[in-house]
Order: C-alpha cells, then sequence, then structure tokens
C-alpha cells in the first residue's frame, strides 16, 4: 500500500497552490491505493490539508487518509508555517503562500481543477452517478454486467504533460525522478471512482462476461483550442480530418506530446496550468448492449421469394424476403436496432428448400432484451411460422458467435441433394435415362454462370456430382434427384449454359434440356443442433 | 457484302452473349466453314483476352466496329464478325475452335461467339440499341 510521504509534501504543496484537486494530487504524487480515491472529496481535502500541516522528524511512511485510530493519534500536531521560498524559473508561476490558499479554499466554492478539469472532483459525485443511472434505467437494457468506458477531451492529456513538467522540475531539487508513466492515469482513478458506485446503483454484480456498455463522452469547450499550439509544433502528428471531425484527436496529441521537446511545450503552453472557469460537460451518456445471435433452420416453400430485399433503384421488384420474414418477429422481441442475415448456402428465388431446411443464423445488434427461456424461444418460432407460409423455420436457439463460423463451414464442405424436373427437346424414354443411376463422382467443369457473371469472377469451378437417381415422367418430362458438392449450380448442370458446363444433362443425353422446377430437398450440415 | 446483325441476350444483369444472327451468310444452306481464327491483328488475339476480379479487370474494351474474329468458309469467302456493342470482352467461345461445326448447328447456344459486359451507366442504351425478333424479321422482310 502506497501513501504519501515527507517527500511527497512539496509536491503535494505545489499542486494544491496551483489549483489542482487532491485526487490528481494523489495521482501525481503515484498512490496506488484504490480506496483512497474513493474518499469524499471533503474529506480528501482535510486530510491533505492536514498531512502539509505536520512536521514528521522520521522519514517513513505517514498515514494518510486512513480511518485508523492508532496512526493519527501518533501523528505530532505541529503548525508550522511553511514560507514560500521554492524559487522558480521565468516559466513558471509564482506561488502563493499555503496559508492564503487555505483561506482561499476554505471561504470559495471548489474550484475546478487545472488538471482534470472536473473529472475527478464533481464528476465522481453521487449526483452525476444518479444522472448516469437514470439515463440506463430509461433506456430499458437487460444486461447481467456492465462495462463503463470514458471519453476525455484531448487538452486533459495537454495539462496533464504540464503539470508532469511541473513536478518533475521539483522533484529534481530533491534529486528524484518521476516517468510519465508512473503517475496513475486519469481514466483509470475515474473508473475505480464510479465503477463500484455505478455498480450498486445499478444493483448489478460486476463480474461476469460483460457485454453491456455505457460509454460518457465528456468536452470542455472552454479550453478546446488548447491543443492547437501541437500542430504547429508537430505537423506529421495531425493528419488532415474527415468529414469535418477534429483533427485534435486523442491519439493524435497523445503522440505530439511524446514527441515535442519540453522547452517548445513550455514556450506555448502555462506551466502549472491555468484554472478553468467551467467544469467539463457531458456531451452524451450513451448505452450499448453486445450483439445476441439466434440461429435455426428455414423451409422455403414459396417459388417466388428472394433471400434478401429485392430493390433495383429505390423500387422493390420481390414482395419480401426469407430474411425480413423471419428477422421481423425476432427484432420486435428483442428490440434490437438492426440485423445480419446470414445462412449455410442460399437458393434463387424460384427454388423452394424442403426437408430439414436450411441453416441459418441472425446477428441481432444492440438489443434491448437478451434473456429469453427455451420456452419462449419456442413461442416465437410458432409466431414466426403463423406469420407466414412462405417460410418456416425449425430448431430456432439462442447461439454463441463462434457457432456463425460452423455454419459457415458447412456451406463450403458440406454436400448438398435436390430434385430437378427436367424437360428434353427430343423424346426420350425409360432406357435412354436410366445409366444415370448408375454414374457416381461425376465431375464438372463449370465456368461462372452467365446469369451471375456480371457479379462474381470469371473462372472455371470443378464439382462433382455425387449420386444421381432418374424418374421418368413422360416423352419430354423426367426427375432427377442429384446429391452434389457444395457450391454446384445443379441449373447449369441441367441446361449447359451455353456449353460452360461440361458435362451437362444435355450433353449426356444428347439432346437440349432445361430446367422447369429445382427444390433443394437437404443441406447435408448438422448444426444448429435440432431441439 | 451484306449487313451482319447479331442477335443478342441479355439478361436482366446486363452480361451479352454474341452470336451470328439467323440471316448470317454463314448459317445458311451449303456453306462449310474452314476455319475462324480470334488473331485479329499483328498485336490483337481475342484469345489472350484476360479478366480477373468481379469487374473483370483486363478485359480488352470493345467498341461497336470491334473485330471479334475471322470466319473462312470453304468457297473462298471471309467474313468478319463485330461486337456491335460497347464493352468488355470477358471471354471468347473456344469451344467453336475445337469443333467449328457447333457454330452453325446450335448458333445460338453452344456455338455463341464472345461474350460482353456493358459498362453499367450504357447497359440501357445498349439494350435500346438492339432490334426484337419482330423488328429483325420485319428488316429482313424488307430485303
Amino acid at each position: 500500500m502506497s501513501s504519501l510521504t515527507e517527500k511527497d509534501k512539496p509536491i503535494v504543496q505545489l499542486l494544491l497552490s496551483t489549483g489542482t484537486c487532491p485526487r490528481c494530487i494523489l495521482r501525481f504524487c503515484c498512490v496506488g491505493t484504490q480506496t483512497l480515491y474513493r474518499h469524499p472529496y471533503k474529506d480528501l481535502m482535510k486530510d491533505l490539508k492536514e498531512f502539509l500541516k505536520n512536521n514528521e522528524e522520521k522519514e517513513d511512511t505517514v498515514c494518510f487518509g486512513v480511518v485508523d485510530p492508532p496512526c493519527k493519534r501518533t501523528r505530532l500536531e505541529h503548525t508550522e508555517e511553511r514560507p514560500d521560498d521554492l524559487n522558480h524559473n521565468g516559466a513558471l508561476q509564482q506561488i502563493p503562500s499555503i496559508n492564503d490558499e487555505n483561506t482561499a479554499m476554505e471561504t470559495s466554492a471548489v474550484k475546478v481543477c487545472n488538471v482534470c478539469l472536473g473529472i475527478l472532483q464533481e464528476f465522481c459525485e453521487a449526483d452525476f452517478v444518479k444522472k448516469v443511472c437514470q439515463k440506463v434505467n430509461s433506456a430499458d437494457y437487460q444486461f447481467t454486467s456492465f462495462v463503463f468506458s470514458v471519453s476525455l477531451p484531448p487538452q486533459l492529456s495537454v495539462r496533464e504533460h504540464a503539470a508532469w513538467l511541473l513536478v518533475k522540475q521539483e522533484m529534481r531539487k530533491l534529486d528524484l525522478s518521476l516517468a510519465k508513466d508512473d503517475i496513475v492515469q486519469l481514466k483509470e482513478a475515474y473508473k475505480w471512482i464510479i465503477h463500484p458506485q455505478l455498480s450498486e446503483e445499478l444493483s448489478v454484480p460486476k463480474k461476469g462476461a460483460a457485454l453491456f456498455e455505457v460509454s460518457v463522452v465528456f468536452a470542455h469547450p472552454e479550453t478546446e483550442e488548447e491543443c492547437h499550439f501541437l500542430a504547429t509544433a508537430c505537423p506529421d502528428c495531425f493528419k488532415p480530418a474527415k468529414n469535418k471531425q477534429s483533427v485534435f484527436t486523442r491519439m493524435a496529441v497523445i503522440k505530439a506530446l511524446e514527441k515535442i521537446k519540453e522547452e517548445d511545450f513550455l514556450k506555448h503552453f502555462p506551466c502549472p496550468p491555468s484554472s478553468p472557469k467551467n467544469l467539463c460537460v457531458t456531451l452524451e451518456i450513451q448505452c450499448n448492449n453486445g450483439a445476441v445471435f439466434v440461429a435455426g433452420r428455414y423451409n422455403k416453400y414459396s417459388r417466388n421469394l428472394p433471400q434478401t430485399p429485392w430493390i433495383i433503384d429505390g423500387e422493390r421488384k420481390l414482395e419480401s424476403s426469407v430474411e425480413e420474414l423471419i428477422s421481423e418477429h425476432l427484432m420486435a422481441e428483442f428490440k434490437a436496432d438492426s440485423f445480419n442475415f446470414s445462412s449455410s448456402g442460399r437458393e434463387d428465388v424460384d427454388v423452394r428448400t424442403l426437408g430439414n431446411g436450411r441453416p441459418f443464423a441472425i446477428e441481432l445488434v444492440n438489443p434491448r432484451r437478451i434473456h429469453f427461456t427455451a420456452e419462449e424461444m419456442k413461442g416465437l418460432q410458432q409466431t414466426i411460422n403463423n406469420s407466414s407460409d412462405k417460410i418456416q423455420v425449425r430448431d430456432l436457439q439462442l447461439v454463441t458467435r463462434e457457432a456463425i463460423g460452423r455454419m459457415k463451414e458447412g456451406e463450403e464442405e458440406k454436400t448438398k441433394t435436390y430434385s430437378a424436373l427436367i424437360w428434353t427437346d427430343k423424346a426420350i424414354q425409360k432406357e435412354d435415362i436410366a445409366f444415370l443411376d448408375d454414374i457416381k463422382e461425376l465431375k464438372l467443369d463449370q465456368k461462372t454462370p452467365l446469369r451471375v457473371l456480371h457479379r462474381r469472377p470469371l473462372a472455371i469451378r470443378c464439382r462433382i456430382i455425387h449420386t444421381m437417381k432418374s424418374e421418368y415422367i413422360d416423352e419430354h418430362h423426367f426427375r432427377l434427384q442429384l446429391k452434389t458438392q457444395a457450391g454446384t449450380y445443379i441449373k447449369e448442370f441441367v441446361h449447359g449454359d451455353f456449353g460452360r458446363t461440361k458435362p451437362n444433362i444435355g450433353s449426356l443425353l444428347n439432346r437440349t434440356a432445361d430446367i422447369l422446377e429445382l427444390d433443394v430437398e437437404s443441406v447435408d450440415v448438422d448444426w444448429p443442433p435440432s431441439l | 457484302f451484306s449487313l451482319l446483325q447479331h442477335n443478342n441476350h441479355v439478361s436482366c444483369c446486363r452480361i451479352c452473349v454474341i452470336t451470328l444472327a439467323e440471316a448470317h451468310p454463314l448459317l445458311q444452306n451449303g456453306k462449310t466453314i474452314t476455319s475462324i481464327n480470334y488473331q485479329i491483328s499483328a498485336n490483337c488475339s481475342r484469345l489472350q483476352n484476360k479478366v480477373s476480379g468481379k469487374s473483370k479487370r483486363g478485359a480488352q474494351f470493345l467498341t461497336e466496329l470491334a473485330p471479334l474474329c475471322r470466319i473462312s468458309s470453304s468457297d473462298g469467302e471471309e467474313y468478319t464478325i463485330y461486337s456491335c456493342i460497347r464493352g468488355r470482352l470477358i471471354e471468347v467461345n473456344e469451344n467453336i475452335l475445337s469443333n467449328p461445326a457447333i457454330l452453325q448447328e446450335k448458333p445460338s447456344t453452344e456455338g455463341y461467339i464472345a461474350v460482353v459486359l456493358p459498362k453499367f451507366e450504357e447497359s440501357k442504351s445498349v439494350t435500346q440499341g438492339l432490334l426484337t425478333q419482330k423488328e429483325y424479321e420485319e428488316v429482313l422482310s424488307k430485303r
């Protein structure tokens, strides 16, 4: 447990008198005890001043801010004047005596900290915590645990840098050094203070895989231009801004601060930093839930339904789509902002999907509701199935993100079976098509079909037809069941696509063939688990 | 020298397949094809057309009067088949090199000449520049 010792006194006095708040002072003294930061502001201020008044003869650890009676009793009570005998060079301001500072502190309202601009002051108070929780509660999210993230204005890094230079200078007198990395990070200290308060106010445990994020964005308009001098000092750190966004991003400012020489910095920026008039303001308090994934299998019974909405030039060409019919109800129940639909392959508008159906997964983005029992999922499935006869779903369940990978691997590796209704120009007899049943592992060379050539690269795909089974209908029609490798274009295998799929049914039968109907009979993927 | 007209198969996705028109001399009785040559000039062979990626980079760009191939018949005639539309050459049919018969037997399907993809902005004007089957027959009847 690290706390303040004798050698910290000059730093504490310096920072306190230049308008730095107690918690920032603790940070610059490298105090890493989280609990200390959570003490009420007034107590910390009082304890710091007492610490300065006391004059310890021993060099060892002084107990600071610990509510431990024995420790306090052993402290010697000394009220000693500490004259301002610190000499500073021209770049630093004159430090007023501690006594003046004390009186000023007691009579006026809390001054806004010149380093954190109020973040470790006002924005640690219960009022602010309540405000954040109000926002969270009104947004009405379901969550088990949360992550708190905060975005600070870039000028805080500049002020931090200035304060560090100030402290470094002071410590050199004592032959001590202070690395910037040793200072407790503002963001970290802030989260130490805020997170437990939020956790309690929201009645939520701290631990657990937190997918729910509460984020607060702070700004300080009064000092917005404080970083601008860095653009002239380190121009290569600042890239041209896109979309009217400020070129002074946090990352760019930090990079520039690493580069700039101490002398150059002090020329352009006051050290210690000036006391601002106003606190930071909260630009926004946002809530975002991690995505949830719902998987299942769908059957498609319509020959007039696209997978995704078919819109050309802003005009919808066909009513609805597979993804909309399934997602509509899920979006409503999960109260999500948007969805991403993916499936293990897909079929054309005019092709039905029979059998066990095709595996699909839907990512629901920023859902308000995330807890659903197996019963509720069954109910959801029923609702979807009752709403349309064009599609039906089964095995509807919540899955993890990793599951999507399994589904996609099915798309490329697993076999599919189909049923095709085929027409021939010249007459056929039963004997003419019987030989098809005996063909096993037929190798095809398929050039990219003309019907998709505008949006796919030109290539030749080798695919295998594992088995076939023919069913004679009449002199110009027969049905063909096929089991094929994933990625085989069935329609092109039947009509030949101008001879660009070889062999094809036409070439095998020595006739011109065309496909009248196609159904997917099975997608041989064993995911998601059947319920 | 008779005017060559080409059939075009235009799917809603803008891909065009260039084939010989019905009335083309090569499709009339008695003509035997002796050779098909995709080398249309010293520097340019349609066989060397290579496209890559979705946007078909590297494709030879064709204008209406760009020759696709030259076909010779046994009676000494040589016919140049022109693109007739503007666009990127996607592929030429190499099957007719090994089997010239399909050019005459199945001119509208396996005997196609080339596949061309017009620019997206030009696809509508390309379609409008074509004749429908009916209009084509009218033109023929007037000859």
